[in-house]
Order: structure tokens, then C-alpha cells, then sequence
């Protein structure tokens, strides 16, 4: 039986597609959100270390799987390999209702007004495609603000002069330093730094109706037992089903748009649990897979009048893959540091997000979250022993001494870091895959240097003995669990996928809400923008609606 | 996609290697005991290695985590973590496995001309880390490397140590006593479920 026409379909029930779902559905158009995951809680996978989405040696817990999921890499000599979405290469997110939300370490980041003016602030470096985002920091204000309320967000802005303009608090007190922090915090004053408590998606007091933290250990990369992490998956997807007008498809797995000879979306085909073949018909489609999915089903969707793949005439779909190049350091204390209060990261200094002379941009630097057991036996001083009795008295003095702190670094978007689909390899569901490609910006890595410089001194002042850092290099496609940029918003659309509504360019009912869509990706964790994004094409959605504007194929 | 290890003839041709490194003792038969000059493999049942790899598993990875005043990798039955893997997630090493631990067993027989097992602490100890720095014969190391095998058998092994005890390693917590972690983890009900903790 064919499926219902519905006003939306929406491609992916993550951090965009969840916020716009609940956005469209108040405003009373039917919608249909589908999602190629499941629904998923604690209890799936618990605590395990070996089997989460931080550390995927025994699998993605919460997908996409190695069984039916496969990607292809580049490698900087032009020859290719073929990654599986536990190992690293794939640049994985999630595939599950709420998508990373679920499991992330719900660090709930505004992005400076700088950020979204890094051109006109710094210029271009040469060899990028830097570009202003066609919208403010001002205009997204009301959205952030929406986000940070409807899915909640703990935080204050005390002792962060840098910290963006805001209209309104946010609805829960930050949450209290742990110990680590606490010696953290004076070290950076020492210094003349800023320190302040990190925003978090995550309830410091029972908030929408869910509890407070209860700090395990084991947070980031795992559901939360209690659901007092914020994610897409307890909150907006929730109240866009409570509306009567949304309704959530699990296991779908689009692998088509379809468009119609006049260039306009006509819904989506997608395959079923049991792998049958299905149509939705829709008056828009919003695609919200992910900075890597999103541009691999743009470029799947070939027509008449888009030969090259959906919005693709210009060739810019797929390019300018970021991610973060991610700079840190550790240090080894005298003394214990550890805390069991997870997940550990609570401090933050934004000293050297923006001002840094010569660099364009820079990072909010953080105490990382806690490492668990496993996790920890790759982290070592240069040279020492990785086994053998040395490595278990490591493992069993420094555990519990160890500090961490780490900086996003904003990278530079390169017109050739990019997702393509490959010409051969293909999905279970016979779906070409993504394929990356492309290297860093080199500009990248002189910011990195320079965090890492900081946070050096910071853990010097705070006493640590045996310092070492780590500077990433080139590498290949940069991405991971912070990828953007693939699908950028612009005014030209000779240089961006689609407009500052996140419409496409040429195809009037065919949205994009996610992190592809960011023109730059911030000094800090996106997934608080990336909501804010949902907010923004969702509402200019529903005033066209109400405006009359039909969409319709 | 991932590559299904073809089983069959390989692993006849590395029983046979092993059998012959471990100096004529009859390889075991259906999952049964070996008992000779390597003492007896560790009690099974097996799911993909066989008791004299499993046997040769767990002697590298006591050496990796050997016991001290806590457990080591043996007590706490990092071969059980590995055995099981191979028949799951880790399908896709297991030719490397195979390859592997016969190509130890070689190296053990290069280096000291003795089984892996049958060397003092200290001489398996330097058969691993010629593994580790790649300076083992390279006539028998083609592939996997030395070093990438070593790698592979190092973290599985830590793996096994360190994570859930749900994966059949870290018996009865071990690595988190030892790191004196409470588990579970939800704070005020810190408690081992056993009562030896
Ligand atoms: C362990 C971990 C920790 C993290 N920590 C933080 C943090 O502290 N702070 C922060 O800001 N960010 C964090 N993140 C990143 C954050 O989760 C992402 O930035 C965010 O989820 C990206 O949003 P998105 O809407 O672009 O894509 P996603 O949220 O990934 O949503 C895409 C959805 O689309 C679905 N999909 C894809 N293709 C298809 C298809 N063909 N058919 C149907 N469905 C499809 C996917 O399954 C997925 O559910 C973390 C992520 C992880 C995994």
C-alpha cells in the first residue's frame, strides 16, 4: 500500500531533522520523519567501554553498523581504502533517533558573532574558501535561545567576558567544578585567564520533566541510564509526535530524492526494514542526514535538470568538509586529581577563541572528558613502555592523575576536502557510498600549535610534572563527530549549495538542517548551532506556509 | 565490505606449524586438553582458536599484563575476551590471528629454539619486543608485520583487561579494583555485585 502524501518528509532524526520535525509539526503541516537507526536506551549497551560511540572496537553501539555500512577513503597518495564505520577512517557520527545527540557529551556551545565573520574579520587564507555565513550571530540569537530552552541547557556566563550577547539565561544553573577543575581554574586566574563553567545539554536541575545528572563516568559516548542528557531523541522528537502531526519511521533508509522534470522534490524512496522499496510523497523535503549523508543523497539524486546530483549544478555540493583539528595536552600530577563525577569536562577558558594575532580564529579550550580504563592505555608519555609491568604501573599511578585539556580548533573549509559518492563500491541497500577526500588547511595547524602553546602553560602553572601535547597534522579528510560544512548556506549560488534558509539554490521545496549547511564550524562543539540551524530553516519553513507558499511539486 | 576470512586450508597449514613448534605434541582434537612439556592449555570450550593458540594467547598476554600484587591479563581471562571476539566483531582478524601465532611460534624457535611457552619470562619478554621494534626474522614475517601482529594481540589484550567484564575478560573486575573504580557506576550504589571485592 502506497504511503500517505504528507506536507514534509524528513531525512534523519538527528540534531537538524529532530528540531525541525517538532518546528513544523506545532505548526500543524503533517510530517513524516524518517531515520535509517532505531530508537535506543541505556540498557541496549549500558556502560560498556568497548561498545559505545567514543570507543567502537566492538561496533558502533548506537550505528550504523559494520554489517550493512561501508564507506571509501582517499588517501593522500590517490589510492583508496575501504573503512567500516567502527574504525576511524569512516568519520562517523550516529544512526539512531537523536543521532549523536544521544550519546554525546553534550557540551551545548553558542558560536561567537565572530565566527560567522571570520572573512571579513581575518581574511582568506590562500588556498581556502573561507567565506562569511550569510546570516549573524545576532539573527540567530532567538533561535539559539529556542534550543537552549526547548531541549535545555545548563550554564551561566559568569567569569566569560567573551562570552557571545544574549537576550535570556539559560534555563539551568551551570553545573558545580570538579576537582580537577577546581585546580584548573586557579591556575588560568594565575595566568590571567577567564576560566567559566561549560554549557551543557544535560539537566543540573530536573528539567522537562527528566531528572537531574547523576554523574557517571561513563557519560560521553553513552546514553544516559536516567535520560538527563538533552538530546533531539527526549525532547523536541517527543513533542513533535505529541502534536498528532509527526510520524517517526525508524529503519527507514533513503537513498533517493526524487525530483520531477520541472526540478522540483517530490519526496523521497527509501527501503524499509525489510529492505522493500518504498516512496514518500511530500510538498518538501528536508534533508537532515549529516554533514557526510546529507551530501552522498544530494549527489545519489540525479535528474533531467540536476544530471550532477540534487543542487549540484555548481558543483558544490560535498566540498568543504571540516570537522575540528582538535590540539591538546596532558599532564601528569603528584597528586590524585580524579573525581568520580562525570563526564569530567566542566571548565572552559575562551582566552583564545578570537584576537590571536596572525591566526585566523582559534579555539575555547576545555578539560576533557573522563577516560576510561581502556581509553587510558593509549595515553602515555612519548617513549614509555605500552606494556609489560611498566604499563600496569602507569595504568595504576597516574589513572587518577592525569589532566587533560583540549581545544576545537576552527578549520579553514578546503573546496577539495569533500564527499563524493564512489563510482563503485555500494551500502547493503546497493546505494553508492560516501567516498572523502582532501587534506587540511596548513593554517589549521599554525592555530593548533599555537592553543597547544597555552594549554602547555596552563598545565605547567597548574603544577603537572611530565607534560606532552599533540598537534594533529594534514592528515586526511578532516570530519568525525563534528563534521559541517558539506551543503554551505550562502547568497551566491555560484559559491554555496543552498540560500541563508537553507533552501537550495534552484529547487524551491528542497531544504537542508544540519551541520552541512554551516559556512564555518566555530572554535567550539556545533551541535548547539547545528539545533539553532534546525530552528532557523524550520520557522522560515512555516512563515512561507502560513504566507500561502505551497511548495508543492 | 568486511572480508569473510576464509577458514579451511590456512588453518590446517598453522596447526600443522604449531604442532611442529611445539616440538611433536600431538595438536588437540575436538577441544581436548593438551597436556605435554607446555602444560595444559587453558580450559575452553574454544569458539575459533584452537587450546594451543589459545595456550600461546594467553602467555602473550600475561606478558602484556602480567600479574603483580594484582591480577594479570591470565587470571583475568583476557584470552576468553580475545577467543570471543574472533567469533564476532572480530572476525576480520582472525586470519591474522592464525597467521600470526604461527609466525611466533616460528620466531620462538628462531630466536631460542624452543616453543613460546616453554621460554623463561625474560626471553619471551624479548621474543615480543622483537615483535614490537619489527626486528623479528623477516623471512617468516611477511604478513601481517611483526609489529602490526603485535599491535593487534597488545590491544585486544588491553581491551580484554580494561573493558566490560560482559565481553568474558576483566573476571571479576579486576582492572577496576586494581584502578580502585567503583562499578557500576551510578553514583550512590558504588558496589561490586560480588561480595570477594
Ligand atoms: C560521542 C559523541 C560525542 C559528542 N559530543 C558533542 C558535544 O559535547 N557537543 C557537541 O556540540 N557535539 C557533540 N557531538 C556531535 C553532535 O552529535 C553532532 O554535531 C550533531 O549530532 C550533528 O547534527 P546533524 O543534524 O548535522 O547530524 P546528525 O545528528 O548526525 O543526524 C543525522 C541523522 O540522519 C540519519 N540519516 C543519515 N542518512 C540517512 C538516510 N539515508 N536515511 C535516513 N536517515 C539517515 C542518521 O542516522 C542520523 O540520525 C558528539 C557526537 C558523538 C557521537
Amino acid at each position: 500500500m502506497a504511503n500517505k502524501h504528507v506536507n514534509a518528509v524528513i531525512v534523519g532524526a538527528g540534531a537538524g531533522g529532530g528540531v525541525v520535525a517538532k518546528v513544523l509539526a506545532e505548526a500543524g503541516l503533517s510530517v513524516v520523519l524518517l531515520e535509517r537507526g532505531k530508537w535506543h536506551s541505556f540498557d541496549d549497551h549500558t556502560d560498556d567501554e568497548l561498545f559505545n560511540q567514543r570507543t567502537t572496537v566492538l561496533g558502533n553501539a548506537y550505528g550504523p553498523d559494520d554489517a550493512r555500512y561501508c564507506r571509501v577513503v582517499e588517501n593522500p597518495d590517490g589510492s583508496t581504502r575501504t573503512v567500516l564505520p567502527s574504525e576511524g577512517g569512516y568519520n562517523n557520527n550516529a544512526a539512531c533517533v537523536g543521532s549523536g545527540t544521544l550519546s554525546y557529551g553534550a557540551m551545548g556551545w553558542r558560536f561567537m558573532p565572530q565566527d560567522f565573520q571570520l572573512k571579513t574579520l581575518y581574511g582568506r587564507p590562500e588556498g581556502s574558501t573561507l567565506d562569511d555565513w550569510p546570516i549573524t550571530y545576532d539573527e540567530l540569537d532567538h533561535c539559539y535561545e529556542r534550543a537552549e530552552w526547548e531541549i535545555g541547557v545548563a550554564g551561566d556566563d559568569e567569569g566569560n567576558p567573551f562570552a557571545p550577547p544574549r537576550k535570556k539565561p539559560r534555563p539551568m544553573p551551570a553545573f558545580p567544578y570538579n576537582k580537577e577543575a577546581n585546580i584548573l581554574i586557579a591556575a588560568g586566574k594565575r595566568l590571567g585567564w577567564h576560566p567559566f563553567a561549560v554549557p551543557m545539554l544535560r539537566n543540573s536541575i530536573p528539567y522537562g520533566g527528566r531528572p537531574k545528572c547523576i554523574h557517571m563516568r561513563s557519560c560521553c559516548g553513552f546514553a544516559c541510564p536516567i535520560n538527563a542528557k538533552c538530546g533531539t531523541q527526549n525532547t523536541v522528537i517527543p513533542a513533535a509526535m505529541a502534536t498528532g502531526n509527526c510520524e517517526v519511521r525508524t529503519d527507514a533508509v533513503v537513498s533517493e530524492i526524487m525530483l520531477d522534470g520541472r526540478g522540483k522534490a517530490r519526496g523521497v524512496k527509501y527501503f524499509d526494514i525489510d529492505d522493500r522499496l518504498q516512496e514518500q510523497t511530500a510538498d518538501l523535503v528536508v534533508v537532515s542526514a549529516s554533514a557526510t549523508e546529507t551530501p552522498r543523497l544530494l549527489l545519489n539524486s540525479k535528474s533531467k535538470l540536476f544530471p550532477n546530483g540534487a543542487g549540484n549544478n555548481n558543483d558544490w555540493v560535498g566540498r568543504n568538509l571540516q570537522g575540528h583539528c582538535y590540539c591538546g595536552a596532558n599532564g601528569l600530577m603528584d597528586e590524585d586529581i580524579y573525581e568520580e563525577a562525570g563526564p569530567g569536562a566542566c571548565v572552559a577558558f575562551s582566552d583564545f577563541s578570537h584576537g590571536n594575532k596572525g591566526l585566523c580564529g582559534g579555539a575555547m579550550v576545555a578539560n576533557e572528558f573522563i577516560s576510561l580504563p581502556y581509553a587510558f592505555t593509549n595515553t602515555r608519555p612519548p617513549g614509555s613502555a605500552r606494556w609489560g609491568l611498566a604499563h600496569k604501573e602507569h595504568q595504576r599511578k597516574y589513572y587518577k592523575r592525569t589532566i587533560r585539556v583540549m581545544g576545537p580548533v576552527q578549520e579553514m573549509p578546503v573546496f577539495d576536502s569533500r564527499v563524493r559518492v564512489d563510482p563503485a563500491v555500494k551500502d547493503h541497500w546497493g546505494i553508492p557510498v560516501t567516498r572523502l577526500s582532501g587534506r587540511r588547511h596548513p593554517h589549521d595547524v599554525e592555530i593548533a600549535k599555537f592553543v597547544v602553546g597555552k594549554v602547555e602553560a596552563l598545565l605547567r602553572e597548574a603544577g603537572a610534572k611530565s607534560i606532552w601535547s599533540w598537534v594533529p597534522g594534514l592528515g586526511g579528510p578532516s570530519g568525525g563527530q563534528h563534521q559541517a560544512g558539506t551543503c554551505r548556506m550562502g547568497n551566491d549560488p555560484q559559491t554555496s549549495v543552498a540560500n541563508r534558509y537553507g533552501q537550495v539554490h534552484e529547487i524551491d521545496n528542497l531544504f537542508i538542517a544540519d551541520g552541512s549547511l554551516n559556512v564555518t564550524n566555530g572554535g567550539f562543539n556545533p551541535a548547539l548551532t547545528i539545533m539553532a540551524l534546525g530552528y532557523w530553516v524550520g520557522e522560515y519553513i512555516v512563515k512561507e506556509w502560513k504566507g500561502g507558499t505551497r511548495f508543492r511539486a | 565490505m568486511a572480508t569473510k576470512a576464509g577458514k579451511g586450508a590456512s588453518r590446517r597449514a598453522c596447526l600443522k606449524i604449531l604442532a611442529a613448534a611445539a616440538g611433536g605434541v600431538a595438536a588437540g582434537v575436538g577441544g581436548a586438553m593438551t597436556v605435554g612439556k607446555l602444560g595444559r592449555a587453558p580450559e575452553g570450550p574454544w569458539r575459533v582458536l584452537t587450546p594451543e593458540e589459545a595456550r600461546l594467547v594467553e602467555a602473550v598476554s600475561e606478558q602484556i599484563i602480567p600479574s603483580d600484587r594484582d591480577p594479570g591479563a591470565k587470571e583475568a581471562g583476557v584470552v576468553h575476551y580475545i577467543d570471543r571476539q574472533l567469533d564476532g566483531p572480530f572476525k576480520r582478524f582472525a586470519e591474522k590471528y592464525r597467521t600470526g601465532l604461527a609466525c611466533l611460534a616460528k620466531t620462538s624457535q628462531a630466536m631460542f629454539g624452543k616453543a613460546f611457552e616453554e621460554l623463561g619470562w625474560s626471553d619471551q619478554t624479548r621474543v615480543l619486543q622483537a615483535l614490537e621494534s619489527n626486528k623479528a626474522p623477516k623471512d617468516i614475517w611477511t604478513r601481517p608485520s611483526a609489529s602490526e601482529f603485535f599491535g593487534l594481540i597488545r590491544d585486544h589484550s588491553m581491551q580484554g583487561f580494561y573493558g566490560s567484564p560482559r565481553h568474558g575478560g576483566n573476571r571479576n573486575y579486576a582492572s577496576y579494583k586494581m584502578l580502585g573504580l567503583e562499578y557500576p557506576r551510578v553514583i550512590g550504589q558504588n558496589r561490586y555485585p560480588d561480595k570477594k571485592g
